[in-house]
């Protein structure tokens, strides 16, 4: 069934992105193909895997901008983006088979391959681009929210969470039930100001982005010039030792280097 | 939005299929065709024939074709769906109407109804096609009100071009078809011409701030984007015309699809009495003109559509 279910469910999992933490290493995306092509929608199927004009399946694409004008005054903000699991997802209402379908229980929008008939009207109807076409399998995949993985009872309790929140280095993702007033993402959420993409599109996207900190803001004064840093703290001594310093270390780097 | 070959073809050619079926049946069920049975074969294989190919090559695109009874299920919420359904339920009174017309020589009383009910079926498909478009609110130039009127009038106006040839052909002439068509072609310029104005005067609800959130510090531009290489997304939403192209494929949409069949049937109309020969050379002339310009219109419709997920590839809208 394509038409969504008449009453939403008891859990909204989803995820929650921090902006502020992410430093932009595509770990999430790398762990996210490394799980998902063997996972529920696997394979993720490469074309040119290994040379130019390479492409291929991935539910979660890092982008990179930057917010607030270039250099000293511009915040550098990486920028994971994957299935949002909406609320009200018109990837699913517009699918004529039946293959996309919005789980009561939990919110979950998945793509059963089995019915797909590879139109690609979703990824049409997804204002997000969070559809991925699988050319060789002719058949439309996207983010499972791991669901071979957040209710798998032979993993640790500690794992059950989406391949790119366990693997993030830097904490910057985070998955829960958005239902729940008192989960961890409803209350990070509430507390740094956590906010929907696109609201204006009434999707009502229910994973959410956390904003960049404003004090995090590179200084707007002055820019920091590094050599008179080493000047103030006394490491680089006067010119003249300084100019006798870098004799003696290429002397030593010749020589090692012979 | 980038455009497919095969649903361009199945959208010009199975609207102007269902224009020309529709007509056939209005006409026929009124008593102004006279049922002989080649009229009848040749209109209708025409008709049903564009239709079908048209169907046809609207699957060349899908991943697993093999699997098209499965998109009739979903009719509930899908516009997809039921343009499948009602495509395939308007062959039941289509096929009726012309078992009668070829093979018993009637096309009027029971079978006019027939007719009457292919007619209004072939619009209610050609309004599901359209809506499949019109109901996609990431892309602003199809969510709009006019691409329903636009694909409509278009059909029943191709279809009207194709009537006056046929009828022609087969010694069938008469002023009413000439002046339907002329009367359809001046509608259908201007929804087209409205549906232009609209979509060039409308703005994207979003852009890059908005959408990323990230307004709040200022103007926000793309650093990098996720690959190297261009991915399904930017292949499939990505394709951008130059704006001078457009305008230059207006013009052509203007002359082709509107301009060179509308002087014909005005030259039709003035010079009163032509034999049924003449009437039907300039009606092919106008055929083949329209059937450049309709190609051209929606490749174009597809060509200046832009996607909301082009925003975050730094797009601008």
């Amino acid at each position: 069934m394509t038409s969504l279910p008449a009453e939403a469910g008891k859990k909204k999992l989803g995820l929650l992105i921090d902006l502020d933490t992410c430093v932009g290493c595509h770990a999430c995306a790398t762990n996210c193909k490394e799980w998902n092509t063997s996972g529920h929608s696997g394979p993720l199927t490469d074309i040119n895997a290994y040379q130019a004009e390479q492409r291929g399946v991935w539910f979660n694409r890092i982008f990179t901008y930057e917010a607030g004008g270039c250099g000293p005054d511009g915040k550098t903000v990486h920028f994971p983006k994957n299935c949002l699991h909406c609320e009200f997802p018109e990837c699913v209402t517009v699918c004529p088979t039946g293959a996309s379908y919005k789980r009561a229980e939990d919110g979950i929008v998945l793509v059963d391959a089995e019915k797909c008939i590879g139109c690609k009207l979703c990824s049409w109807a997804c204002p997000y681009g969070a559809r991925e076409y699988d050319e060789i399998e002719g058949v439309m995949k996207k983010c499972t929210l791991c669901i071979d993985k957040i209710y798998n009872e032979n993993l640790a309790v500690e794992e059950r969470v989406p391949a790119c929140v366990s693997t993030c280095p830097s904490n910057a993702r985070h998955f829960g039930d958005f239902a729940d007033p008192e989960s961890n993402v409803s209350k990070l959420s509430r507390e740094r100001g956590g906010f929907q993409l696109m609201p204006e599109t009434g999707y009502q996207p229910v994973s959410r982005y956390l904003p960049p900190r404003e004090e995090n803001r590179v200084s707007k004064t002055e820019p920091v010039s590094l050599a008179r840093l080493t000047e103030a703290s006394g490491a680089g001594g006067k010119g003249g030792k300084k100019a006798q310093a870098g004799k003696f270390l290429n002397w030593v780097d010749s020589v090692l280097s012979r | 939005m980038h455009p497919a070959f095969s649903v361009i073809f199945f959208t010009t050619a199975s609207g102007a299929g269902y224009g020309l079926l529709a007509l056939l049946g209005i006409f026929a069920a009124a008593g102004l065709l006279p049922a002989s049975t080649w009229l009848g074969f040749f209109g209708l294989a025409i008709a049903l024939g564009l239709i079908g190919s048209g169907l046809l090559s609207s699957m060349l695109h899908l991943g697993h074709p093999e699997r098209f009874l499965k998109a009739l299920t979903q009719w509930r919420s899908s516009w997809l769906a039921r343009e499948g359904v009602i495509a395939i339920a308007t062959f039941v009174p289509a096929g009726l109407f012309a078992i009668g017309w070829v093979f018993l020589n009637r096309n009027s009383g029971a079978f006019g109804w027939l007719g009457v009910a292919a007619a209004a079926m072939a619009a209610l498909t050609v309004f599901c096609t359209s809506m499949i478009y019109a109901s996609l609110k990431p892309i602003r130039q199809w969510h709009n009100g006019l691409v329903p009127f636009s694909y409509l009038a278009l059909a029943a106006y191709t279809g009207a071009l194709l009537f006056l040839a046929i009828t022609s052909l087969f010694g069938v002439v008469s002023i009413v078809y000439v002046v339907l068509a002329l009367l359809l072609g001046i509608m259908a310029w201007i929804v087209k011409a409205a549906y232009w104005r609209s979509i060039d005067r409308s703005r994207a609800q979003s852009n890059l701030g908005t959408a990323t959130g990230l307004g709040r510090f200022g103007e926000v531009r793309l650093l990098e984007q996720p690959h190297t290489e261009a991915n399904f997304i930017m292949r499939e939403m990505g394709f951008q015309i130059a704006r001078k192209h457009a305008a230059k494929l207006r013009m052509i949409v203007h002359a082709a699809l509107f301009g060179a069949p509308l002087v014909l049937l005005v030259i039709l109309l003035v010079a009163g009495q032509l034999p049924a020969a003449a009437v039907a050379g300039l009606a092919l002339l106008a055929v083949i003109a329209g059937a450049v310009g309709v190609v051209t219109e929606r490749w174009l419709f597809f060509a200046e559509a832009t996607h909301a997920s082009m925003i975050y590839y730094g797009r601008e809208m």
